[in-house]
């Protein structure tokens, strides 16, 4: 166990520095960063300064180490904008995002489970057919879209909700909502898959023979093993939701992190979007590893290698 | 002695697109305490769906009906759900035929063991964990204890299956029904696990039923015998008696085709029965074995009464046959 | 004996006459996609949406540019106020919203399909190689999927478009580079398992060369799956384009893209709620048959991938 630890442990770390190389990259790619920084009126003059004054003229081998160097400190430089570290930033914007993807994630899985579960235990029924129709929906429309739907309906039409903002809870009903019905589709297939393979199991007929009652059969034996795969998913999905919170915070005004990523690249405001595009890279790694383990957790055949 | 299990006028019918398959038409057998009672039959014939019937796990769309299907004084077919829980694992217990697939892979063997019990009875967890270790070891199994905190797959199909048999025994059934309980062992463990049940069942007790498509485990276990084909009960009766004297053609072909050490010479055809399992979809009328039968006549095609030998054993054959007699004629 | 060979002639079930004759395979192929209601009615909208893009000259009013400020914000014909002079209304420039529609459509389906295309050929490319190759390649391929799985998409693609400027060009090479990974993912592994079947290795047996093998065994049975994965990432695409134009970082106005349609209508959500109803309504459909008929080939073609 400690071995495979390690192993993913190993390669979350590979993978995350090959995301933080390749958004540094990235935002050097477009041509001078000095030029975009200095703006239109600059004259050459002008933007030699700039690049100077930020370091843009140093090898980019330098510039990258500097920048590595300084981020595994939690420095990821001063904002262009706002004129304040970046982590500070950062900081005080992720905890919102958090929070929303928590949300996010816990209705997709509070809602998709059951509906999955209840499929599978009768297939082509009303029920069955209904979550398909759920799933087949949810996958086809536009979140932003549905934002701002859900906007119109609660907001204007019933009252019952408030269409921005990030003071109080009512304010992440609507978010949680547009956030989360994107993973749900996905996750209710699986599980209905899932439980439709195990419930055909030997081992639930065993279950059931041992005199077991059906809850106990769906429940501590069915749902247990299909379960598996899809931690697995919800791991993914919980970290694509990070880059979807970024259109669900600008439609609702919520000051997250993704909020704060979508203004900082209308400002060119470099060193936060890199520093974001890193933080969002490592929670899905960090997701999707923790997962890893969760997975060879529940799944004792998973121990060994 | 009381029978445990009696069943008359069993019959399990499966719902299909191209029509109603007739899978067990009629069968009729019982079981007393003590007893083992082997069902032997070729793939299709219906046996294991038997089982499945006593114990109420059919899948939701097969219909099962009987004259008489009585356990020990409650009737089967009109017990509820909760009733039917109350005796599975509890006073009736099955054995299954894959032990590699048997087993929760997510929970330990001690989990399973254990549940098999507390789900019947009220008892302390330590108790059923007690319990648990002993039926480990009765079954053979050593360092019960430490096994108990193993996961199925870290245990070979030899030990899950006795695992299997430990989880049977664990509610004090007075009748386990096993299906093919060796069929996926290898032949050595085989034995190891007939004897053990033969021993357990002596032991305890216990009627068992035991469903098998091997005439060897059959001489090696039963006192009674009942063969199925084509989902009918063709020949039933003693064990002795059936394979001594055999009155049904089925039941002569199959003990045919065993090749005996000293009595079958080297490079004698080893017998065998031509043909195939005839369609038991939509109405099915007469003998089904006629199709492969050499004795078969005219009279097959219409319906064949149950009869009963002057040794006491029943068979489905309007013809008479005499072991000792080499051709067959009207009786 | 008595007469054997005749009961058991009247006896035996008559089995063989049906199966020597009876339908080709690609008959109950046929069958089977002309009954599948939703890969049918994916089909059906999906060709009406490429039809009506491709005939958007003929078939739209007026041009999708042509501003007319007296006659903005017109609601569509339903409206008490609208008429059958802009059938679905006026957007806050006085652009005819059908014209706009009819246009938008050709943006979906052109990005759609030619980042599908893009992404279609690095992620197969890469993705075949791993499975087949095995060993450093297959590493090397895991190893990159893991990489892009943990980019952000959204933000990377927001940076990017920001960085080199919107349009439908560098929108759809974005979308190109960036979504190959769940063609990577697949390819892989379904050419993993054709890897250890049979035929291949009796492909090698015989000497064939790598491409060859690669070209006439792998790549027909792997093309199954590579068609419900076009399918999945072209509806993929045009939701992202969407979102970014929204976002205002993806094709920039006028070009009528629907997601711009949206957010432009996004300011008078309060009055004219149809401005973004329309668009809204058309990219749910387009997505929604594209997202039907990937599901329908994956039925009819293995029922048993469901999942």
């Amino acid at each position: 166990m400690l071995v495979y630890t390690l192993k993913r442990l190993g390669l979350a770390l590979l993978v995350t520095l090959a995301v933080s190389m390749l958004s540094f990259a990235l935002l050097y790619l477009s041509g001078d960063p000095a030029a975009a920084i200095a703006g239109e009126t600059a004259n050459a003059e002008d933007i030699e300064a700039v690049r100077i004054y930020y370091g843009f003229d140093r090898p980019w081998v330098v510039q990258y180490g500097e920048w590595m160097f300084n981020a595994i400190r939690g420095d990821f430089g001063t904002s262009y904008y706002f004129k304040l570290p970046v982590s500070q930033l950062v900081a005080e914007r992720l905890s919102v995002t958090m929070l929303l993807g928590v949300c996010g994630i816990s209705f997709a899985l509070l809602t998709a489970v059951p509906l999955g579960v209840a499929a599978a235990v009768r297939p082509n029924s009303i029920i069955d057919r209904i979550a398909l129709f759920l799933s087949v929906m949810g996958q086809a429309m536009p979140s932003f879209w549905f934002g701002l739907v859900l906007i119109v309906l609660f907001s204007i039409k019933l009252r019952i909700l408030p269409p921005s903002g990030s003071d109080n809870w009512q304010n992440f009903v609507m978010p949680t909502i547009v956030l989360g019905y994107y993973a749900m589709p996905a996750i209710m297939r699986l599980t209905r898959a899932g439980m439709l393979d195990v419930l055909g199991a030997d081992y639930v007929r065993t279950a059931r023979a041992k005199g077991a009652g059906e809850f106990r059969v769906m429940f501590k034996h069915a749902l247990r093993n299909a379960i598996i795969p899809v931690v697995s998913l919800a791991a993914v999905q919980m970290g694509f939701m990070l880059g979807g919170s970024i259109v669900v915070e600008s439609i609702f005004a919520l000051h997250g992190a993704g909020y704060l990523a979508w203004e900082s690249i209308g400002r060119n405001d470099l060193p936060t979007v890199q520093a974001l595009i890193l933080v969002f890279s490592m929670f899905y790694i960090v997701f999707t590893f923790l997962s890893d383990l969760l997975n060879a957790w529940l799944d004792p055949r998973m121990r060994v290698g | 002695m009381e029978n445990i299990l009696s069943v008359r006028g069993l019959t399990v019918d499966i719902p299909l697109a191209a029509g109603t398959l007739h899978a067990v038409r009629g069968i009729d057998f019982d079981v007393k305490r003590g007893e083992t009672l082997c069902v032997v039959g070729e793939s299709g014939s219906g046996k294991s769906l038997t089982s499945l019937a006593i114990m109420g796990l059919l899948p939701k769309q097969v219909q099962r009906s009987a004259r008489v299907l009585d356990f020990e004084g409650v009737d089967l077919q009109t017990a509820s759900n909760r009733d039917m829980r109350k005796l599975r694992g509890n006073r009736i217990s099955m054995i299954f035929q894959e032990p590699m697939t048997s087993l929760n892979p997510a929970y330990t063997i001690g989990d399973q063991l254990t549940e098999a019990l507390l789900l019947h009875r009220k008892v302390p967890k330590p108790v059923a964990r007690d319990r648990a270790i002993e039926l480990l070891e009765k079954v053979g199994i050593t360092a019960a204890a430490n096994r108990m905190k193993q996961y199925p797959h870290q245990l070979s199909g030899g030990l899950r299956q006795r695992v299997m048999i430990a989880m049977a025994l664990m509610g004090e059934p007075d009748l386990i029904i096993a299906d093919e309980p060796t069929t996926a062992l290898d032949v050595t463990i085989q034995a190891q696990i007939l004897r053990l049940l033969k021993d357990l069942q002596r032991e305890l007790n216990m009627a068992m039923i035991l469903i098998t498509h091997d005439l060897g485990v059959v001489a090696r276990v039963a006192d009674k015998v009942a063969i199925m084909y084509a989902g009918e009960m063709v020949e039933a009766g003693s064990a002795a008696e059936v394979f001594t004297a055999p009155k049904h053609p089925y039941t002569r072909g199959l003990l045919n085709c065993i090749p005996v050490p000293g009595k079958t010479a080297v490079g004698e055809h080893l017998g065998s029965i031509p043909g195939i399992v005839p369609s038991l979809i939509g109405d099915v009328a007469g003998c089904a074995f006629r199709s492969r039968c050499d004795e078969a006549t005219a009279q097959c095609a219409s319906d064949i009464p149950a009869r009963i030998s002057p040794a006491g054993h029943l068979y489905r054959c309007v013809h008479d046959y005499d072991m000792n007699q080499p051709k067959s004629g009207e009786a | 004996m008595t007469n054997t060979t005749e009961t058991i002639n009247t006896v035996a079930p008559k089995v063989e006459a049906e199966v020597l004759s009876g339908p080709t395979p690609r008959q109950v192929l046929l069958t089977k996609v002309l009954g599948h209601k939703g890969l049918m009615f994916g089909a059906i909208v999906l060709l009406t949406i490429f039809l009506m893009a491709l005939f958007a000259p003929l078939l739209a009013p007026y041009d999708p540019y042509h501003q007319d400020l007296m006659h903005r914000m017109i609601p569509p014909v339903w409206d008490a106020k609208g008429s059958w002079e802009n059938i679905l209304g006026t957007d806050h420039l006085g652009r005819d919203y059908l014209s706009r529609l009819l246009y938008g459509a050709r943006i979906s389906l052109a990005i759609g399909a030619i980042a599908a295309l893009i992404s279609g050929i690095i992620g197969t490319s890469m993705g075949v190689a791993a499975g087949y190759f095995g060993g450093r390649v297959d590493a090397c391929v895991t190893f990159l999927i893991n990489v892009r799985l943990a980019m952000p998409v959204v933000l990377v693609a927001l940076a990017v478009v920001a960085l080199f400027g919107g349009s439908l060009q560098v929108v759809i090479t974005v979308l190109g580079l960036l979504l190959w990974d769940r063609f990577a993912v697949v390819m892989r592994s379904a050419t993993l398992q054709l890897r250890s079947m049979e035929y291949v290795t009796a492909a090698k047996a015989i000497g064939c060369s790598t491409k060859r093998i690669l070209f006439s065994e792998i790549m027909p049975n792997i093309a199954n799956s590579l068609i419900v994965i076009v399918t999945l990432e072209m509806a993929h695409a045009i939701l992202l384009e969407a979102a970014l134009s929204f976002l205002g970082l993806g094709v920039q106005p006028p070009t009528p893209s629907w997601g711009l349609m949206v957010s432009e209508g996004k300011q008078m959500l309060l009055f004219q709620p149809w401005m973004i109803a329309i668009p809204g309504v058309a990219l749910f459909i387009l997505v929604l048959a594209i997202n039907l008929l990937g599901d329908g080939l994956r039925d009819v073609s293995a029922p048993e991938n469901r999942n």
